[in-house]
């Protein structure tokens, strides 16, 4: 037994220190063989590649082929030498252009995600700071009812507010009962404000988690010290507050809007062809017979669009973690 | 300490103006705009689930006209009802059959990946895990689409769209919660008790199979019940690599349904979804607590000591 040569960690010893990641490494190679972790990996990695990124690749070979002109499958084309960028040329032409049928979805999912996620954000960011500063000993309750919408699935949630908006619904006869608005409006006549709301009802749970988040971490004495040091509250928040959550917010904007560039259910269930957006596209064109390369180029197209949100969320937590352990 | 210096903030503003203008002069006081926020969202956030699932209960066809109570949508009705119309039972047992499968291989498969990449730092590990946690942000619509186009074309004749399409897709999709999950555990535990359990003796595949799978059993709970709550909402995957109706979950059910006109049924459908969810949250929850218990009373190498017994 070599229990002697090195001490053998107490049950109850203190988790690692930070940035310890050197000797961890170091005594991980004296005791196992080079393949023994990398094998390990191997099954998710393999799943990855052919479930993740090789369909990637289809996409990018269905969007540049071409499609069976008389049972209108598409023909994918594998080999990047043959590619063809008719159809991607044909779907940019449906954005700009003379004859630019989609350009009014393209422009009303960057209006409906801008104002969906400014919404979250105005109604998110007070609601995160209560809690975090103001919780107290409820704290526990209030993040109970933060995370709750979480396992409500999305479909559930956005189908009990359209069941309050219909011409006879709860919305219509409180507005009726209070003598706003004696006729019953038609909510889910394509209305976008119907649908920028039930945007930001569906996502507001994941902006506000990571700003509460954001706001909890931060060092309570710096404030104390900025009001110490003279500086008004507003000046306290604005410039101790404010720049030490901007991390926090921006990649919570980040994590709501992603999803927001991609829906097409919200829309389908609380509006009409009048309010579609980008996902409704992808979603009426995959299934349309003859149009595969176009749903290629389409969702090619999202994909380029939220590259740098996705980049820049991915190195913000990366930094994150790489600074807390 | 700072509660003193509250009190003294307090004491020290001054007591005029607005109440907004009270509170950006001094935020250490009772904020009670704040507070009136904050539950007002939480009211938003949560009341209108809950008239859904009340509507469940309704007697009528109506889900917004409440014509008293009763129990027709859930079992009364013979053709109707959630537990009697064979094509929402037949979703029922999808659901759950996708869920437990898609649980079954996402979580071993998640958690020997975090423990990878907890003890293996070469540059293939870092890009393994960046094509991980970019299939987490990637919007669902872009995963769906693409693996309908895979099975569709390349896998033409090879995978069929039906239950083993979604269950790939579902296991692509679900695979990266397990991860975060486990990792964030083993960065509490450290390499320690392997390295003591191989000074015992133990070979590194008993030192990972007593000593740290108990570790992690926290986690690896907590991300079953995670998969499988999550699994049980999808939708848009499953959707797009459904084929016949017979493939289609609840979700799927519940969408088609609110596009068209939905009784109180759907409302049970989805009451139904929610109540397996918060179960499957709850036991995970539950059993997390039992684990983590026993560690936090000093217990933390139990694996360990086991070994030695033994």
């Amino acid at each position: 037994m070599a229990s002697t040569v090195q001490e053998p960690a107490l049950p109850d010893a203190p988790p690692e220190p930070k940035g310890s990641k050197v000797a961890h490494e170091e005594s991980s190679g004296v005791w196992y063989p080079k393949w023994y972790w990398p094998s390990f990996a191997s099954p998710a990695t393999i799943w990855l590649a052919i479930f993740f990124i090789l369909p990637l690749y289809v996409v990018l070979s269905v969007a540049f082929g071409t499609s069976d002109p008389i049972f209108g499958a598409p023909l994918p084309v594998y080999e990047p030498w043959y590619w063809s960028s008719s159809s991607f040329v044909h779907v940019i032409g449906r954005f700009f252009g003379a004859a630019a049928f989609w350009q009014p979805a393209l422009l009303r999912t960057f209006v409906f995600v801008f104002l969906a996620s400014l919404l979250c954000l105005l109604i998110g960011f007070p609601v995160a700071y209560y809690v975090a500063r103001y919780g107290g000993k409820h704290k526990g309750l209030y993040l109970l009812l933060l995370v709750a919408p979480f396992w409500i699935s999305y479909l559930m949630r956005i189908f009990a507010w359209q069941s309050l908006l219909t011409s006879d619904g709860i919305v219509n006869s409180i507005l009726r009962i209070l003598h706003i608005a004696p006729n019953p409006i038609d909510w889910l006549s394509g209305k976008p404000i119907t649908v920028i709301l039930a945007l930001v009802y569906g996502y507001i749970p994941y902006l506000i988690l990571p700003v509460y988040a954001g706001i909890d971490r931060m060092n309570v004495s710096l404030l104390e010290a900025g009001r110490d040091l003279g500086a008004s509250p507003w000046q306290t928040f604005r410039r101790v507050t404010l720049p030490q959550s901007k991390q926090a917010i921006l990649a919570g904007l980040v994590i709501v809007s992603l999803p927001m560039f991609g829906d097409y259910y919200t829309n389908d269930l609380m509006g009409s062809p009048k309010t579609s957006m980008f996902g409704n596209l992808i979603d009426k064109t995959i299934t349309q017979q003859g149009q595969g390369p176009r749903a290629g180029s389409l969702v090619l197209i999202l994909m380029v669009i939220l590259l740098i949100p996705m980049a820049y969320y991915l190195r913000s937590t990366r930094r994150a973690a790489e600074g807390e352990g | 300490m700072s509660e003193i210096a509250i009190e003294r903030g307090a004491e020290r503003s001054t007591e005029r103006g607005s109440g907004l203008g009270r509170w950006l002069r001094n935020p250490w006081r009772r904020p009670v705009f704040l507070a009136g926020f904050t539950w007002a969202y939480l009211a938003w956030s949560i009341l209108p689930v809950l008239i859904a699932i009340l509507f469940s209960f309704n007697a009528g066809r109506s889900r917004s006209v409440w014509q008293g109570f009763s129990m027709r949508w859930w079992t009364g009705d013979p053709n109707d009802a959630l537990f009697h119309d064979p094509a929402l039972r037949q979703a029922i047992v999808q659901s759950l059959r996708l869920s437990f499968i898609t649980m079954i291989i996402a979580v071993p498969l998640g958690t020997m990946f975090a423990i990878a990449l907890d003890r293996w730092h070469g540059r293939p590990a870092k890009t393994a895990n960046f094509g991980m946690l970019f299939s987490f942000v990637m919007p669902e619509i872009i995963l769906g689409v693409s693996l309908y186009l895979l099975f569709t074309n390349l896998f033409k004749g090879f995978v069929h769209l039906g239950t083993g399409a979604q269950l790939l897709g579902l296991i692509t999709f679900q695979l990266s919660y397990p991860v975060i999950i486990v990792r964030a555990r083993l960065l509490t535990i450290g390499p320690e008790y392997e390295e003591a359990a191989m000074d015992l003796g133990a070979t590194p595949g008993q030192a990972l199979w007593r000593a740290l799978l108990p570790l992690l059993f926290p986690a690896i709970f907590a991300s079953f019940a995670i998969t499988f709550a999550d699994t049980i909402d999808d939708f848009v995957t499953v959707n797009y690599l459904a084929s016949t109706a017979a493939s289609q979950p609840l979700s799927v059910k519940i969408y088609s349904a609110a596009r068209g006109s939905p009784t109180p049924a759907v409302n049970a459908a989805a009451t139904f979804m929610l109540i397996s969810t918060m179960m499957a949250i709850g036991v995970g929850f539950l059993i997390y607590r039992v684990f983590s218990r026993g560690q936090r009373s000093g217990e933390a190498g139990a694996g360990v000591t086991d070994f030695v017994n033994a």
